[in-house]
């Protein structure tokens, strides 16, 4: 049987179910501002955000892997396009792009223009050290782990901070081989 | 893409931009995840599920009367109830809801109903959380509006078993505050 051949992100999209963006986005902000009035500490907040996203990360990833049909990726570089390109698309209906490759080819940025999480959002003054889309950074962590990758994604730019837009640095830290739940001689 | 200083000068979207439905599950599903590590028990999830609804309706409402109504406030009770019954479910779940009613046995009762409610889509509640409805979200967001539209009511959501269909069909129960009938009432 010939293999299926990946869907485009734009594919996926529309044939997946919607809802409405600002939904979505206040939604979101009421969690973060939960988490603010909880735990009060920016530092804490952008933990519990990086931790709600990488639960997310790791449900997520069995769909996206179930619906987008792509075949293993051969190298981090085509992990990088493939979260980019079809991962956002399909959850977020943006799309992401992949630039500032370093020479080993394992750190690179993903760059957001685009974002439905920080529709209608102004950073106030006391919450300045808050990265508001840090679920973002959790949910790529959580969903390369759960196919064999460990990594490290910090911001490096953020538009609610002042910058033309957001860019997530992503680094490969180490690859870990899939391991057995049972030895094969027993 | 052009920066502006202040977020209030920034042109307003459409509104047509969507993400996935699944996204959406995910988040919620974290967020009724991370208020369960905060509460002892069922009454004080559904009240933190409602205030984080209550943020999302005073938001809709603004935004809202300003893109959809130009502005024009509701003075009457079949008006704001139309409203949320129709625009801002279109607005937010895609569609009208499925029935509004007035209570029988109240005068100050009115229900919303919707066979399956969309944030309720992915959730199973077990056994032992009994009569717990994730709608408390939607009850919220009924509040904030209502609130904020200047008719106070008190919103709650509940299950209600339909002959044969296997899932229960979902009822906001929204009970207006005496000065709302009131004012109502000398409004003719």
């Amino acid at each position: 049987m010939a293999p299926v051949a990946p869907r485009s992100g734009d594919a996926i999209f529309a044939s997946v179910e919607r809802v409405n963006a600002e939904l979505f986005t206040l939604t979101y902000g009421a969690i973060v501002r939960q988490l603010l009035t909880d735990l009060e500490e920016v530092e804490e907040v952008n933990k519990q955000l990086d931790q709600m996203g990488y639960n997310i990360g790791v449900r997520l990833v069995d769909e996206f892997l179930a619906k987008s049909n792509v075949s293993r990726c051969v190298d981090f570089k085509e992990t990088a396009e493939v979260i980019a390109k079809v991962g956002f698309k399909m959850f977020l209906g943006v799309t992401a792009s992949v630039s500032n490759w370093d020479a080993e080819g394992t750190t690179c940025s993903i760059i957001l223009e685009d974002n439905p999480l920080v529709d209608f959002v102004e950073l106030p003054d006391t919450c300045q050290g808050l990265y508001y889309c840090n679920v973002l950074s959790g949910v790529i962590r959580g969903a390369l782990e759960m196919v064999s990758m460990k990594t490290e994604v910090t911001w490096l730019r953020d538009m609610l901070r002042g910058d033309d837009a957001f860019e997530l640095q992503v680094k490969l830290l180490k690859q870990v081989p899939e391991e057995y739940p049972y030895k094969d001689d027993e | 893409m052009k920066q502006y200083t202040n977020v209030l000068d920034r042109p307003l979207s459409k509104g047509k931009q969507e993400v996935s439905l699944s996204g959406f599950a995910f988040l919620f599903s974290e967020l009724v995840q991370y208020n369960q590590t905060q509460v002892d028990n069922i009454a004080e999830l559904e009240r933190r599920l409602e205030d984080a609804g209550y943020a999302v309706g005073t938001r809709i409402l603004e935004l809202l009367c300003h893109r959809e109504k130009g502005n024009r406030r509701e003075t009457r009770l079949l008006g704001i109830l139309s409203f949320v019954h129709s625009t801002v479910w279109k607005v937010l779940f895609g569609k009208v809801a499925d029935s509004l009613e007035k209570g029988t046995e109240h005068e100050d009762e009115y229900m919303i109903s919707e066979k399956e409610l969309l944030v309720n889509r992915f959730i199973s509640i077990p056994k032992d959380m009994g009569a717990f409805n994730c709608g408390a979200f939607v009850a919220g967001i009924v509040r904030g509006v209502l609130d904020n539209a200047g008719f106070p009511a008190v919103v709650s959501a509940h299950f209600v078993p339909m002959e044969g269909q296997q899932r229960p069909r979902t009822t906001i129960l929204i009970k207006f505050a005496e000065e709302v009938l009131q004012r109502e009432a000398r409004l003719g």
